[in-house]
């Protein structure tokens, strides 16, 4: 009876402990909400750590002119030192014979909003606001002809806006130790 | 090494009887060359003073002027202007053992940048997502872990060789590999607690872009490690200081420097770092993930001379992202007969090995050759191999999809010099 009951219990304690795992050491903080949401950046395909605000590609044409990109991208994202930000060609050019840019090639929006709020303008990352990241979106996503000139971007249509690339790429293996980096590639 | 040194120095300073009784070895010859008189022999060298700074921080030898090179040549320069840095790689063609010095570890930044000055009392590491608990770790909490030591290569995905370069730093100096001590990113996970639904993870930097990339949730609990310690000491602020991450067998990028944060997700995120990883085709995506078996020499290598013919321990490096070397072979004769080589130590996962081969060279023109394979079978093809298994035409300038792992040949000509044998 004892040990039915001791069963019972260790079975109880299985099943808790699958459910929500207990810690070992005890080591570590409790981070406040505040602390997460200003910490959390990286910007999912789904959109849900975008912060609330709204640009239009007017807007973003003018920022890009004020907060400097144009001096690295050139004038309209084409010409200058850093990586151009405009295609040349036209959307009748297969998506991945056309050139390696960001915001045309990105699977989603999301990760040119994600870039340009990580890593935009050089040397004065972090000093955009959510409105002027949303604006620049819309901008670079206008002049690839990704979206229309009057659409407006949030965290609602940002992530539903549809990618020329669409499904066209390839997704990683389901990586597992000690397995070869491709199945039957003896290199 | 150094106590030897000073040691000597101090016997030299001191005297033969004052010494003697502690350094046998170094006494003897002295004794030898001393007359009757008891006058000891003139210094054979210039002597170095010991300073206050040198004997808080010890130098290397002014005769050693081993330095790293922005990589790749007639690439972005680094400093730049702005005093930013890009890409540097380690003179691999003067390492011996296995452990990249500190001060010579190649480095690269994702898209050249500074590098933080970071106050290690001020850094910590958030690990949310999904996770039952959510916590941020202070440098002090992960000192109290339970930690590891473990040596491990990490490479640039740029590390590739062509027919351009000259010597060994500029075919693989993107590549180096280090003692790294700190705590099992399963030891955090594992304190958090990983909800079922986690399949990826985002590791994200401190530095001016936040460098982000996304990972597999099995690899975090197999092996990656959140290193604070590197070659016997804190990690250095270029190779990610106060904290950063080792994914040991993936490409070097991976290796998250200044690692702030650790978000647990269910899908892949697609961030700035991993848009660099998107492909068309998935065998190139997957060959561009975890790097394949692979070796050079380091000596004889480009840019070095033999100076006659005779006996030369060929020596070189071997690693792979699939675990341990198994094997490694040289050739001397361009690739004809392949010789078992000897390791230098034992092969560790995802580690170099060192590997040596006795050869006398007889003065003629030849090509000298090395190839690996790991614990899991994979083999170091040579281009054409990997050319047929693509099935399109070889040539000269054929480039290897992903990873560039192929087999590097050097030539010897008669005079002994050493140059590139893609070229």
């Amino acid at each position: 009876m004892g040990s039915l009951r001791l069963l019972a219990l260790v079975l109880l304690l299985g099943s808790t402990a699958f459910a929500q795992s207990a810690p070992t050491y005890g080591i570590g903080r409790t981070p406040t909400a505040e602390e997460v949401r200003a910490l959390d950046i990286s910007i999912g395909p789904t959109g849900e750590e975008l912060p609330p605000g709204r640009g239009t590609v007017k807007q973003g044409a003018e920022l890009y002119k004020q907060k400097g990109c144009a001096v690295c991208h050139g004038a309209n994202g084409i010409g200058g030192p850093a990586p151009a930000l405009k295609s040349k060609a036209g959307a009748e050019v297969p998506i991945w014979e056309r050139e390696r840019i960001l915001p045309l090639r990105a699977p989603f929006a999301t990760t040119v909003w994600d870039y340009i709020n990580r890593g935009m303008p050089l040397g004065k990352e972090g000093t955009l606001t959510a409105d002027e990241v949303y604006s620049l979106t819309a901008y670079l996503l206008f002049i690839n002809q990704v979206i229309q000139e009057d659409e407006v971007l949030d965290r609602q249509s940002l992530p539903k806006v549809k990618m020329p690339i669409g499904s066209d790429y390839a997704s990683l293996p389901d990586w597992k130790p000690k397995t070869r980096r491709l199945k039957d590639y003896p290199y | 090494m150094g106590s030897k040194r000073t040691s000597r120095r101090e016997l030299l300073k001191g005297g033969a009887a004052l010494a003697g009784g502690f350094t046998l070895g170094a006494v003897a010859p002295a004794l030898g060359q001393t007359p009757a008189s008891g006058q000891a022999p003139a210094h054979d060298h210039p002597m170095i003073k010991g300073s206050k700074e040198l004997i808080a921080y010890g130098e290397r030898s002014r005769f050693v002027t081993s330095v790293r090179i922005a990589h790749p040549i007639g690439g972005r320069p680094s400093p730049d202007a702005f005093g930013k840095v890009f890409h540097v790689a380690t003179p691999l063609q003067d390492s011996v053992g296995v452990i990249t010095p500190s001060s010579l570890h190649y480095v690269a930044t994702t898209r050249g940048s500074f590098m933080p000055d970071i106050d290690p009392k001020q850094h910590t590491l958030m690990i949310h997502g999904l996770v039952d608990r959510p916590l941020t770790f202070t440098m002090e909490d992960l000192k109290r872990l339970p930690s590891v030591t473990r040596l491990h290569f990490i490479e640039c995905a740029g590390n590739r060789h062509n027919a351009r370069q000259t010597n060994v730093q500029e075919t693989h100096g993107m590549a180096s590999c280090a003692e790294w001590t700190g705590v099992l990113l399963s030891t955090l996970l594992k304190e958090c607690g990983v909800k079922g639904s986690a399949t990826w993870f985002v590791a994200e930097g401190a530095e001016e872009v936040k460098g982000a990339s996304s990972m597999p949730v099995a690899k975090a609990m197999d092996d990656v490690l959140v290193a604070y310690g590197m070659n016997g000491e804190p990690v250095r602020p270029q190779n990610g200081f106060p904290l950063r991450l080792v994914v040991p067998g993936f490409e070097g990028i991976f290796s998250t420097k200044y690692v702030r944060r650790v978000k647990l997700v269910d899908r892949y995120y697609l961030n700035y770092n991993d848009f660099g990883h998107l492909d068309e085709d998935a065998k190139v995506a997957a060959l561009d993930y975890q790097i394949g078996p692979k070796s050079v020499i380091t000596y004889p290598s480009g840019g070095q001379q033999l100076p006659g013919r005779g006996f030369y321990e060929i020596s070189g490096l071997a690693w792979s992202g699939g675990g341990a070397i198994r094997t490694v072979e040289v050739s001397t004769d361009g690739g004809r007969k392949w010789n078992r080589a000897e390791f230098k130590g034992t092969p560790q996962r995802m580690a170099f090995t060192r590997f040596g081969y006795g050869w006398n060279w007889d003065g003629n023109e030849t090509e000298i050759l090395s190839r690996c394979t790991d614990e899991i079978g994979q083999a170091q093809p040579t281009r054409e191999q990997v050319a047929k298994y693509w099935n399109v035409p070889f040539e000269r300038n054929y480039r290897v999809p992903g990873l560039d792992n192929s087999v590097m040949p050097w030539r010897i000509a008669r005079d002994g010099s050493v140059t590139n044998g893609l070229a």
